[in-house]
């Protein structure tokens, strides 16, 4: 049974739990025993050992006695990013080293609800800045999987532990955030689904805030239904998230399988240039393919404005970092730096910022500090906010003209090798961004699907975009998508 | 744009951060790189356009006004890295 746990998909597990062909603590163990022997892989930053062994001993319970909520049972791992009563939270930064949450993020109290389970806090890029996981202040989580030559790969960011965990069966599921790709690109890096809700699917009450109009919750997982079953569990309307919507929220199951026929289907042409590497080409036309069977329609359409997404992305999520992250001082919560009796309040949240936050985090609070600046605000901020109005009005064109659903690559490539960082410019590693930006600027629901090899061997993801609020639509695609592209190669745990 | 020594430091200040020389010369750099790509912007023509204030339309709600949330002095103190006398603790502000 063993290592036929790893590769169990909640749907499964649902079953067999249900049945009693296996328990709650059996499954718990071994995902306890998996990461205690992928050390190396550095996916978790805090392991909640004992408390997720009295949770499996407890579902257990629940469940010989029939009283089963949805993912009663179910082992999960959590971004470091969610606030978790009890548990160490610090979005991956020293600048809130030894923090311990009062209270918990909606989102993860709705997964205590449904039954879940926490095995732990997972690594990611210093608040969700990052697109390789190298940002953490606790070293970056590696990706599971690796060159024929052995070479070791990032696994994307920022929700790069996320992604490793369920990848490398860590976990049944994990959960991330996406600001501007963070779920999406290191699902795709690592051969798992990954989806990002629209805009105000789920609170964002007790996340650490990045950018607070871009930021969403979401879930990623081993398959698109198991997608569909944590997303209803962590959606709805929360009172204290005024930006979280009154929407009812369906069983997004219950969409997968429907018929697609006379659907359609754009494929945006703006995205396809700019030298695509032939293997990605080959990857969209395998989906385009495989759409077309199933009775949809594809067509080519435009996004005049996407090639302006990232420069106004990032305008407007240093921006909103700028003001979120000026909480950090020294005084309320985390890490204080050590000052000289002589020095005064200024010298204090000075030197514990300097000291308290990285690279990335420092060059993004500054650009930030600049575009929101007097004499620069209208030029760089107020110029952005109105790109981005042109962005989303693109695709709503698209979607008033007919159009039910977008495909994409997720990424321009696969996975790149450790290290690879520090040979690029911030702006040239800000580019691995550039096919996932444009729906958190548009706020529109997205997700990533494995659909195939690259020539090394590695993962790549095909993304799907919705019309707000229909996620169970590409749900749908994404899992037609999945039971014809999907690569059958199986990882080879060189970690053990 | 690219942006100064000068420029560099004022926005350092104004985020609460201290930069050595070194590190300031390659912010000026790496800044200057990154409003180079922004400046891509100036291209679009936003005259008729308002900017953007909410991107999913949300008709903000009103409520009751009762007081359903605090005292948690305790709770909040906790977390401190200093606190006397159930209030945070700073280095003298006034002389």
């Amino acid at each position: 049974m063993n290592s036929e746990i790893d590769d169990l998909t909640i749907s499964q597990i649902r079953t067999l739990l249900q049945r009693k062909e296996l328990s709650s603590l059996e499954l718990t163990k071994h995902y306890l025993e998996n990461i205690s022997s992928a050390e190396q892989l550095n996916a978790y930053s805090f392991i909640a050992k004992d408390y997720a062994i009295s949770l499996a001993i407890e579902a257990d319970k629940k469940i010989s006695n029939n009283d089963v909520e949805d993912l009663c049972g179910v082992p999960f791992g959590i971004k470091d990013i969610f606030c978790t009563k009890g548990f160490p939270t610090q979005a991956a930064s020293k600048i809130l080293d030894g923090f311990l949450p009062e209270y918990d993020s909606t989102v993860t109290e709705k997964l205590s609800k449904a039954g879940s389970i926490m095995l732990g806090k997972t690594n990611m890029d210093e608040f969700a800045m990052g697109s390789s996981n190298e940002t953490s202040f606790y070293g970056s989580a590696i990706n599971p999987w690796i060159t024929e030559t052995n070479e070791k790969l990032v696994p994307g960011g920022s929700s790069g532990g996320s992604a490793v965990a369920v990848s490398a069966s860590l976990c049944a599921a994990s959960i991330g955030t996406d600001t501007g790709g963070s779920i999406r690109q290191p699902a795709s890096f690592t051969g798992i689904v990954g989806l990002k809700p629209t805009y105000g699917r789920c609170s964002r009450y007790g996340i650490i805030a990045f950018a607070s109009s871009l930021d969403q919750a979401g879930p990623m997982t081993k398959s698109v239904r198991d997608a569909a079953i944590v997303l209803k569990t962590i959606s709805g309307h929360d009172s204290k998230d005024s930006t979280s919507a009154r929407v009812s929220v369906p069983d997004f199951e219950e969409s997968i399988g429907e018929s697609i026929r006379g659907k359609t289907i754009g494929v945006p042409i703006d995205y396809t240039t700019d030298g695509m590497s032939p293997e990605i080409l080959k990857l969209l036309e395998n989906g385009k393919k495989v759409l077309t069977d199933s009775g949809a329609r594809l067509v080519d359409v435009a996004l005049p404005h996407t090639k302006y997404s990232l420069s106004t992305y990032y305008v407007i999520a240093p921006a909103e970092a700028s003001s979120n992250l000026a909480r950090y001082d020294g005084v309320k919560y985390g890490f204080r730096a050590k000052i000289a009796p002589e020095e005064n309040l200024n010298d204090l949240y000075e030197k514990t910022r300097s000291e308290g936050f990285g690279d990335e985090v420092k060059r993004r609070l500054l650009i930030g500090a600049f575009v929101l600046s007097a004499g620069f605000y209208d030029a760089y901020y107020l110029k952005a906010q109105k790109v981005r109005a042109l962005v989303k009005q693109d695709f709503d064109n698209l979607f008033s003209n007919g159009v039910d659903a977008l495909l994409t690559p997720t990424t321009p490539t696969a996975a790149f090798p450790l290290g690879k960082k520090n040979q690029m410019s911030p702006l040239e590693m800000y580019l691995n961004d550039i096919f996932t930006v444009p729906t958190n600027l548009a706020g529109l629901p997205a997700i990533s699907v494995p659909s195939g090899l690259d020539s090394n061997k590695l993962p790549l993801g095909l993304q799907l975009i919705g019309r707000p609020w229909e996620e169970g639509f590409i749900l749908n695609l994404g899992n037609i998508i999945e039971e014809n592209l999907r690569p059958k190669q199986k990882l080879k745990k060189w970690w053990v | 744009m690219s942006i100064d020594y000068d420029v560099a430091l004022k926005i350092a200040k104004l985020s609460r951060l201290k930069l050595t020389k070194v590190q300031t010369d390659k912010i000026v750099a790496e800044l200057s790189e990154v409003l180079h790509f922004v400046q891509k912007l100036d291209e679009v023509d936003t005259s008729s356009v308002s900017p953007m204030n909410m991107v999913i339309p949300i008709e903000p709600k009103q409520r009751p006004d009762n007081v359903d949330d605090g005292n948690y002095r305790e709770k909040i103190l906790k977390n401190a890295p200093s606190a006397k006398e159930g209030f945070f603790s700073v280095p003298k502000v006034v002389e």
